[in-house]
């Protein structure tokens, strides 16, 4: 089987603490990829605002905040096995997300470092 | 009576240990066959035994001391030395498996070892525990008793850090005997209500202890005593396993729902959110009958505990409770994606999970998990539901 990160991506800070019933969807979603032992990696969440994200360019220019070149920025991330990318894009589409707020989900295959 | 041979012997003489209770019981067999049974059973055999055990030392101090005195002078010294303190681990049993689960092998080997040779488990019966094959769990136990053999280790005083090191695994092998007793799937018994108190004792022990007073250990012990609770009502007179819809909440011991609630929130000193800590959670709401929001509890906890650790059963129960939440069609996708179809348990679910809107196929289903239970009370449950069903789509 081979690894892939999913990685969430949300349009607007205001999406990103979820309501107790988004959350509650949110974990069905991941709860129903570890029913089938495809989880890897439960992952994080990765905070977006001012004080919990920098991002660091050349020259030693630091910017406040997540990065939001394409103005989506990442909200966090999970690792699951599966046989093809193709399975991996399946449990992306199935996530609450997109019906709730919008956003993204990229999928990538994960080659380890040995 | 192996366990407590074997803090005579040391743990590299399990075999031994074995062989000698073994004899034992051979010679009562023959003994009050023809004698009757003596008037105090227990400590016949404990004499015997005892006798057994004195001849074997007798024979092993001459190959010791003539032959081998060289090899391994220390052997007789440790075991005169050896004692438990009330600090440390006072009961047989529960020292032999804190000396079994030794991080030498590994954590599986440690409860296949703890399960069979204290538990007195049948290799079928930790396969099942496991949900693995009776041939893996053979190779393993192999391995592990060879590993022991070579680390030539014997029961001694653990140091605390040993004793908390090992308790992990510990809980996990009397939580394991704990489940085998209460989901038995072999000898066709549904309950073995032995097994269950034994590691309700055990369990108690630990908590009775400082050292091992943890906070998973009453989460543990919550989780027994909420599920042993419902004991009575889960069996009918006949032996039949009686489902929880249908059963008798008056036969549910309430004494026991206060005492997993009383170990319960003995679980909650400190942050730690252990397995123990939701499946006692889990069960704590099975054992209230009625709130609305019920299941939505139940089905958050077992998302959690998924997260935690995965595991076929986890899977399953989980999505019967996505039913009971979400309903049967959607928990029907969810519970076909489980891939989990050497199951029994898993035709079960579906067989349940259709019975409202298919009924060939929830007959389909049954019918697989009759084929693949070893259970025979299971076989006449499910047998019972297909017959229902039939007569449901007659009419």
């Amino acid at each position: 089987m081979k690894e892939f990160a999913l990685i969430f991506r949300l349009k607007d800070i205001a999406d990103f603490k979820p309501t107790p019933e988004q959350m509650q969807e949110r974990m069905n979603w991941l709860a129903g990829i570890a029913s089938q032992n495809k989880l890897v990696d439960k992952g994080n969440t990765l905070l977006p605002s001012a004080e919990s994200a920098k991002t660091v360019k050349p020259n030693n220019v630091v910017t406040d905040g997540a990065y939001t070149e394409i103005k989506e920025f990442i909200s966090g991330y999970i690792v699951v096995k599966t046989d093809t990318i193709d399975e991996a894009v399946e449990m992306a589409k199935a996530n609450p997300i997109f019906d709730q707020v919008g956003g993204s989900i990229e999928v990538r295959e994960v080659l380890k470092r040995d | 009576m192996t366990a407590v041979l074997c803090r005579h012997f040391g743990l590299n003489h399990i075999e031994i240990a074995e062989d000698i209770a073994s004899d034992t019981f051979l010679r009562a067999s023959e003994h009050w066959a023809i004698n009757g049974i003596p008037k105090n059973p227990t400590a016949w055999l404990y004499t015997v035994a005892k006798n057994k055990t004195k001849d074997y030392f007798k024979h092993v101090s001459v190959f010791e001391t003539q032959i081998k005195e060289a090899i391994k002078p220390k052997e007789t010294e440790a075991e005169i030395d050896f004692e438990f303190s009330e600090q440390h681990i006072f009961d047989s049993q529960l020292a032999m498996i804190f000396a079994v689960c030794n991080p030498a092998n590994s954590i599986e080997a440690q409860i296949c070892l703890a399960l069979q040779i204290l538990c007195g488990f049948s290799m079928e019966e930790i396969a099942n525990a496991f949900l693995t094959k009776t041939e893996t769990i053979k190779k393993r136990l192999h391995r592990a008793r060879a590993n022991l053999r070579n680390d030539n280790f014997q029961i001694k005083i653990l140091s605390e850090t040993e004793i908390k090191s090992r308790l992990d695994t510990v809980l996990k092998t009397l939580y394991l005997l704990f489940n085998e007793g209460y989901f038995s799937k072999t000898n066709n018994h549904l309950i073995r209500k032995d097994l269950c108190s034994e590691a309700i004792r055990l369990t108690l022990l630990l908590t009775e202890n400082p050292l091992t007073n943890q906070p998973q250990t009453n989460a543990l012990l919550a989780v027994m005593c909420f599920q042993s609770s419902r004991l009575e009502a889960r069996t009918d007179d006949k032996g039949e396993v009686v489902l929880f819809d249908e059963q008798d909440k008056k036969l549910w011991d309430k004494s026991l729902i206060e005492r997993g609630n009383y170990y319960l929130v003995n679980a909650f000193i400190g942050n730690e959110v252990s397995k123990y800590h939701l499946e006692a959670g889990i069960a704590y709401w099975h054992t209230t009958p009625t709130d609305k929001n019920k299941w939505q509890h139940i089905l958050q906890l077992y998302n959690q505990l998924i997260l935690i650790e995965y595991s076929p059963i986890t899977a399953l129960n989980r999505t019967f409770a996505f039913a009971k939440v979400y309903g049967n069609k959607k928990a029907i996708i969810e519970a076909e994606k489980l891939n989990l179809t050497g199951s029994d348990y898993y035709h079960e679910l579906l067989g349940y999970l259709y019975s409202e809107t298919n009924i060939a196929k929830a007959i389909e289903h049954y019918e697989q998990a009759i084929r693949q239970t070893k259970s025979k009370t299971e076989k006449q449950t499910l047998t019972k539901e297909i017959e229902r069903l039939k007569k449901v789509s007659q009419t």
